[in-house]
């Protein structure tokens, strides 16, 4: 049906279709902008974390709260359990900041004022900030490399009292409420990337939902990584408060480089009572070549506490990019009645790994927690399912559903899955499911005899085994999300 | 419209077409019947293009195309159909949006336009309505979940939609009972016209019942070893497939 194209009635229809034409040519996202940045040297000491602090005119609590971080990560190994194949990374041969805004004095204020190269590469992102072309019903912050380049919708939404801006801002803005959450759900000493998150980390995004009010539009962040050897280490946190409800969505590109570029990013999301935030994901993080040269390293600590009773916290994840994927998306159930659910599509070809998964802590009585995971291995990759699910003690009546389904398309890749439960408590009630399966051959012929190539057939067969993940995707994201799975599997034949 | 002419075939690596003949025209209805092992579904996975089937010598002509030069998905195009003895299930893909893919694949190859979502949505209403079928059949994945009358019904209701110049019904009656058996040969029926030809496999007589053919041919051993009308059908009834052989 890439024929659609030519009829707009029909366009509008499918517009997975759409966007699977116009990206159908390999990574799209991998060119580079030419704009004059300000890029600290590379390496990593005391000195730099006072020069990033210092950039940011951040006030002394917080260079204190990176200086303990450091202190802490130099004393920390790199983890080795997931079932990675990860090359030594030189720490100090990364630059950990990196602004296409050459100095604080002409940083843009408004997104008038920012540079339109920068806006340009937002355009051909397909996010545009500027008021005509923005995207209706969706709040963008842009961060490229280490700063946010602007946030669109601030003064809507500030009118019900959401609080929407770059990590950097609410820093200024609301160090109150950045003083009390930050580190509360991922502690700076929870793991090596995240220690070293905690002290480096540049710019992300803060949400700030009040009492009883639900977000009247999606929120949405745009990483991107655009200078050569920086890393991106992004902070993103967000609180709803009793009763409200948000849905964030966050997207991510790099442009295409022989070298492997650093990623490590933590998320807190915190869930008061009866709240529900639910939180979605595109990472297409350049993957690599064909023969695995470049690509992103992805090492990424997501976490959300369900402090309140009956709240809710939903990760869903498509996984395509990134040469390396670390990252378990997690749910504390701390309130009671709380409930936690993770939906995940990693597709890995050519020489990717992907080591991915979830984290359900069951504290609360009652706490609910619902993991579906799909693995798509393609080409020569590996990819893994890694979850935990504890109950503890008093956590009566924890429910737990689990279901992993791999998918294998030819002969040289990998699926695994490692589950692990810890139960202490006699009430909780767990459920497993796993199967494995190939693109069966019966399936390509009956396609194939429909008159359906082959490529659009492993398309079509790959999206159906996806679908209950797809469906929790807002409508704009399943979208994306079909056609970026589309060109990934590009080669998956022959 | 079809020519088969000395075709000798291995499935596996075992000889089961032995210099087999067969001419259809339009608008006719072949049966081809005989015992199990016979080579009956081995022509039909030869005719689609279905692998683990190698032709060793003949040819088979369909259109004045040589038909066994073509990929499977471009014989579809063609107009060839296969409804398969054992419809495959594909999780997550509903029926309609499959059936769509396909349409507009065949029609992309034919070089004519896609056919809209508005546009299939009423052709398939109305297909599902002629052929005394249920909606949700659209709606569902494809045959998962499917009892064995439904996924040889859909079988039928795909036919339909797609329609084929020549369609291949490969052992559609088996595991039918009487009532899918009428549904599905009441189906085949109205889907004859005089520019559409059918090939039907069956081992039984009683699908013949339903549909009534215009040459019968017993296949055994690789070989169409009897031609002859509807009567051949009923000999056979009585008689079974050992006379054959004296």
């Amino acid at each position: 049906m890439k024929q659609n194209t030519d009829n707009p009635a029909a366009a509008a229809e499918e517009p997975n279709r759409v966007v699977k034409d116009r990206a159908r040519k390999k990574y799209k996202e991998g060119f580079v902008t030419d704009i004059e940045s300000y890029t600290i040297p590379p390496g990593l000491d005391e000195d730099t974390i006072r020069l990033i602090s210092a950039k940011k005119d951040e006030p002394q609590w917080l260079l204190d709260y990176r200086l303990d971080a450091f202190r802490k990560w130099q004393n920390m190994q790199q983890p080795e359990w997931a079932k990675l194949n990860i090359p030594p990374i030189d720490f100090q041969a990364i630059s950990y900041y990196s602004s296409p805004n050459a100095n604080k004095e002409n940083a843009p204020k408004s997104l008038d004022e920012v540079d339109p190269k920068l806006l340009e590469t937002y355009d051909k992102l397909g996010v545009p900030l500027h008021e005509r072309e923005r995207l209706a019903g969706v709040a963008v912050d842009a961060v490229f490399d280490s700063v946010s380049v602007g946030t669109t919708f601030k003064a809507e939404l500030e009118q019900v009292g959401v609080i929407f801006s770059s990590f950097s801002e609410a820093v200024q803005d609301h160090p109150e409420l950045i003083k009390q959450y930050l580190g509360s759900v991922v502690p700076a000493s929870d793991n090596y990337f995240a220690a070293l998150n905690a002290a480096v980390f540049s710019d992300g995004s803060f949400v700030y939902i009040p009492k009883g009010v639900r977000c009247p539009m999606e929120l949405s962040t745009y990483f991107r990584i655009n200078a050569i050897n920086t890393g991106q280490f992004e902070r993103t946190l967000i609180v709803a408060e009793a009763g409200s409800y948000v849905s964030y969505l966050e997207g991510c590109t790099a442009p295409m480089r022989d070298e492997n570029q650093l990623h490590a990013a933590v998320v807190e999301l915190v869930a008061m009572d009866d709240a529900k935030i639910k939180y979605s994901t595109v990472q297409n993080w350049y993957p690599g070549d064909e023969d695995g040269k470049g690509g992103i390293y992805n090492f990424v600590t997501k976490r959300g506490n369900c402090l309140g009773k009956n709240s809710k916290i939903s990760w869903t994840q498509v996984e395509t990019g990134s040469a390396i994927t670390w990252k378990y998306p997690s749910c504390v159930l701390r309130g009671d009645h709380s409930s936690g659910e993770f939906y995940s599509v990693a597709l890995t070809n050519n020489h990717q790994q992907a080591d991915t998964g979830t984290k359900m802590i069951h504290l609360g009585k009652n706490t609910k927690s619902t993991v579906i995971s799909k693995g798509i291995s393609v080409g020569k990759s590996q990819n893994a399912y890694r979850g935990l699910v504890r109950v503890a003690k008093k956590a009566d009546h924890a429910r737990n559903f689990t279901q992993c389904d791999s998918l294998l398309i030819g002969k040289s890749c990998g699926a695994h899955t490692f589950p692990y439960t810890e139960s202490a408590n006699m009430t909780a009630k767990l459920e497993h499911e796993a199967t494995t399966s190939k693109i069966s051959e019966d399936q390509l012929n009956y396609c194939l005899q429909r008159g359906i190539t082959e490529e659009d057939a492993i398309s079509l067969i790959v999206d159906g085994f996806c679908k209950e993940v797809f469906k929790e995707l807002p409508m704009e994201f399943a979208v994306e999300a079909k056609a970026l799975l589309d060109i990934s599997l590009e080669g998956a034949i022959g | 419209m079809l020519k088969i002419d000395q075709v000798v075939a291995n499935a596996g690596d075992k000889e089961i077409l032995k210099g087999l003949n067969l001419t259809v025209k339009p608008g006719e209805v072949h049966a081809i019947m005989g015992p199990n092992g016979a080579g009956k579904s081995t022509l039909g996975n030869l005719l689609a293009g279905m692998p683990h089937v190698e032709l060793t010598s003949g040819s088979v002509e369909y259109m004045g195309k040589n038909l066994l030069e073509l990929e499977p998905e471009e014989r579809a195009a063609e107009g060839v159909f296969l409804a398969f003895q054992y419809p495959v299930e594909i999780p997550g893909v509903n029926n309609m949006y499959f059936l769509r893919t396909a349409l507009n694949s065949q029609r992309k190859y034919r070089g004519e336009e896609p056919m809209d979502s508005a546009q299939f949505l009423r052709m398939v209403k109305q297909k599902i309505k002629d052929l005394n079928m249920r909606d949700d059949l659209l709606k569902r994945p494809v045959n998962v979940g499917f009892s064995g009358g439904e996924k040889k019904r859909n079988e039928v209701f795909q036919m339909g939609v797609l329609e084929p110049k020549l369609a291949i019904l490969d052992e559609t009656d088996s595991g039918l009972d009487i009532d899918a058996l009428k549904i599905v040969a009441d189906g085949v029926n109205q889907l004859r016209s005089p520019d559409r030809s059918f090939i039907i496999i069956t081992h039984y007589q009683r699908l013949l019942d339903h549909i009534q053919p215009d040459y019968v041919h017993v296949l055994a051993d690789g070989k169409i070893v009897k031609s002859g009308d509807k009567g051949l059908a009923l000999e056979l009834e009585e008689q079974g497939y050992g006379w054959l052989n004296e």
